[in-house]
């Protein structure tokens, strides 16, 4: 693909060593890499200096605009466009109302908080690169790009080699 | 101090894991398998002829009449979308009680509900009895004035409760298999299978920032399902109680549909679950006697509950004073459909008590055929409900039965192709056990691995 970058990535076949590479290579001034496991890695966003998600922020806001629309929906449908008595109810009958609003603020919520994820990762992105086929299995990998500050193959290389990586390769990711 | 027992047996590696799970897409299915698809695929057939007859020469053809005009089709869609309810509480309310023991359970029981609902959201939408015109039920702009839908009324918080869950549930599930389609596009030998797979991982690279916001998307998704789950069977149950119908009337209604829901899904799940075993050997490491143990515990636990809710509406009948009230219930027991409502407590809360044993709960053959007449008791619950309350109400003179014809037989049985083909299928093309979500958990339970968890 077009936009992926060049750079230098080791290999680790235990968690906790690519635990502490990670934690090495942020120390030794790397601000653009990348670690990539095949799950999760408790510990790792402490380790890579990752910042809490803002996923949240964009779940409340859709929420509260679906609760808005749930709520003009129903009131305008109701009580402005086409007023019909029901049963000798209110025009304007919230308690009735709320179910609608409960389900919007929840559709809209969710849907816009997979949005946003779609957005934070790039996805959906056509046939990214791999670095290795075994980083969704079993394998742990810290990928350092070339335009990171302070970057140099054989310092890097070196470095990750006495981390124990099992393999360190220049690779585009 | 008591000691954990491991969630996941045989001291598997990180690649132990990948290929077990892997294993029943990547190779070519087996005879069981293929004997199982056929006899579904076939009663899916069915299915749809019977379903094509009901639509074409019309709802006619199913039992209702006078004064029985909810049958079949709606009790069987109650009975479907509890099911589903199963599925979304492992997958989100354990998630969020922090329940380990649910991740190896969590993508076949969401499975499980994405097509039970399917299963389910086909019958109101047949039962309007004319299919074809269902757009009428969302509000849209149109040239009837506009006229719109009303918004007062059960049955259309109905559709925004049962559309909305089928959304997020499927959502959910879907999110939670990306990583696991990029493992299986990895490893993919054959171009189609990394073609394929690869679309669907819609490019998951799983480097450490976007496994931080998928955690928190998770988490998210978890914390909005659980009122959603909550509020879908909540609202089902305001199709009856918010109707002034003896026997619907009642502010018990909804805690007592979630109830069963979860009861009738974990059935569901049971029932799966140690067919899965016996099918793929590999599984058994994954889904352990444990699982199925505690499954069994929140079976009776929730059967206890049902059954108080049985006993809890017949004293409020008495307590009410109310001659209808008290009518409705004293025919539902000893009345002509009598033989349903004991059919009923018979599976729903005499059954499950066998798991007070601790031996019972661990036998694979006895919770199967607990699961089975769950399964059968809370179909029939929602038939007592349903059926009962509607054939005799205020007035004898319009009283009467509901004319069961084999189209009702064939719309109920045949749901179950439409469903069984839709799992099998699942079985053979997804990871059936969250290969992601299981790594971490590996250690629990081991002590010489360190696990940190």
């Amino acid at each position: 693909m077009a936009n992926s970058t060049k750079g230098i990535a080791g290999i680790w076949e235990q968690e906790s060593l690519v635990l502490k590479a990670a934690r090495k290579t942020r120390e030794a001034g790397f601000t653009k890499f990348e670690a990539i496991s095949a799950y999760p890695v408790h510990g790792m966003e402490e380790a890579c200096g990752i910042k809490r998600s803002w996923l949240p922020y964009v779940t409340f806001i859709a929420g509260v605009v679906g609760l808005g629309a749930g709520l003009l929906l129903t009131w305008w449908t109701s009580a402005v466009d086409w007023p019909i008595n029901v049963g000798g109810k209110p025009l304007f009958s919230l308690p009735a109302f709320i179910p609608i609003m409960f389900e919007l603020t929840i559709l809209f919520a969710a849907l816009s908080s997979v949005a946003a994820l779609f957005y934070a990762c790039k996805m959906p992105r056509i046939d990214p690169p791999v670095i290795d086929p075994d980083l969704t299995s079993h394998k742990f990998a810290i990928f350092v790009p070339f335009n990171d500050t302070g970057y140099d193959e054989s310092r890097i290389e070196k470095m990750f080699k006495e981390l124990g990586a099992t393999e360190v390769k220049k690779t585009e990711f | 101090m008591i000691k954990r027992s491991p969630l996941v047996l045989g001291n598997k590696s990180l690649k132990d894991v990948t290929d077990d799970i892997c294993a029943p897409v990547e190779r070519f299915p087996s005879k069981g398998w293929v004997g199982l698809f056929l006899g579904a695929k076939t009663l899916l057939l069915f299915y749809i002829a019977v379903l094509a007859s009901v639509v074409g020469i019309g709802i006619g053809l199913l039992g209702m009449n006078s004064p029985v005009f909810w049958g079949t089709m709606i009790v069987t869609f109650v009975f479907w979308i509890g099911i589903g309810h199963a599925g979304t509480l492992i997958s989100a309310v354990l998630f969020l009680f922090r329940q380990k023991w649910r991740t190896s359970v969590a993508r076949t029981a969401e499975a499980m509900t994405v097509f039970a609902v399917m299963t389910a959201g086909l019958f109101p939408l047949l039962h309007t009895g004319r299919p074809w015109l269902d757009y009428w039920l969302f509000p849209y702009p149109n040239q009837r004035g506009p006229l719109w839908v009303n918004f007062r009324s059960p049955l259309l918080w109905d559709v925004f409760a049962v559309s909305t869950y089928a959304t997020v549930s499927m959502v959910f599930w879907y999110i939670g298999l990306i990583p696991d389609f990029a493992t299986i596009k990895d490893r993919a030998k054959n171009t189609l299978r990394r073609k394929v797979y690869g679309a669907l991982s819609l490019g998951w690279r799983g480097t450490a920032r976007n496994w931080s916001h998928y955690e928190m998307l998770y988490l998210i998704l978890a914390g909005l399902s659980t009122p959603l789950v909550l509020s879908v069977h909540t609202i089902v149950s305001f199709d009856f109680a918010v109707a002034s119908l003896p026997g619907w009337h009642t502010t018990i209604f909804p805690p007592y549909f979630v109830a069963g829901a979860i009861f009738s899904g974990f059935a569901m799940v049971v029932t799966l679950m140690t067919l899965v075993r016996i099918g793929f050997k590999e599984f058994k490491n994954y889904v352990t006697l444990d699982h199925m143990e505690v499954m069994n515990k929140i079976i009776m636990t929730t059967g206890l509950l049902v059954g108080y809710a049985y006993a809890s509406e017949f004293f409020i009948a008495w307590y009410s004073g109310n001659q209808y009230e008290r009518f409705v219930f004293v025919n539902r027991a000893f009345g002509p459909y009598g033989w349903s409502y004991w059919t009923m407590v018979t599976c729903n809360v005499l059954i499950p008590q066998i798991f007070w044993l601790k031996s019972m709960r661990r036998s694979i053959p006895v919770m199967f055929v607990v699961s089975i007449f769950v399964n059968i008791g809370m179909w029939f619950e929602r038939f007592v409900i349903t059926v009962t309350s509607l054939h005799r109400d205020f007035l004898p003179s319009s009283w009467g039965m509901y004319e069961w014809t084999w189209f009702d037989s064939g719309v109920l049985i045949g749901s179950f192709g439409m469903f069984l083909t839709l799992f099998l299928l699942y079985l053979r093309l997804f990871p059936a056990v969250s290969i992601a979500e299981v790594k971490p958990v590996l250690n629990v339970g081991y002590d010489d691995k360190g696990g940190h968890h």
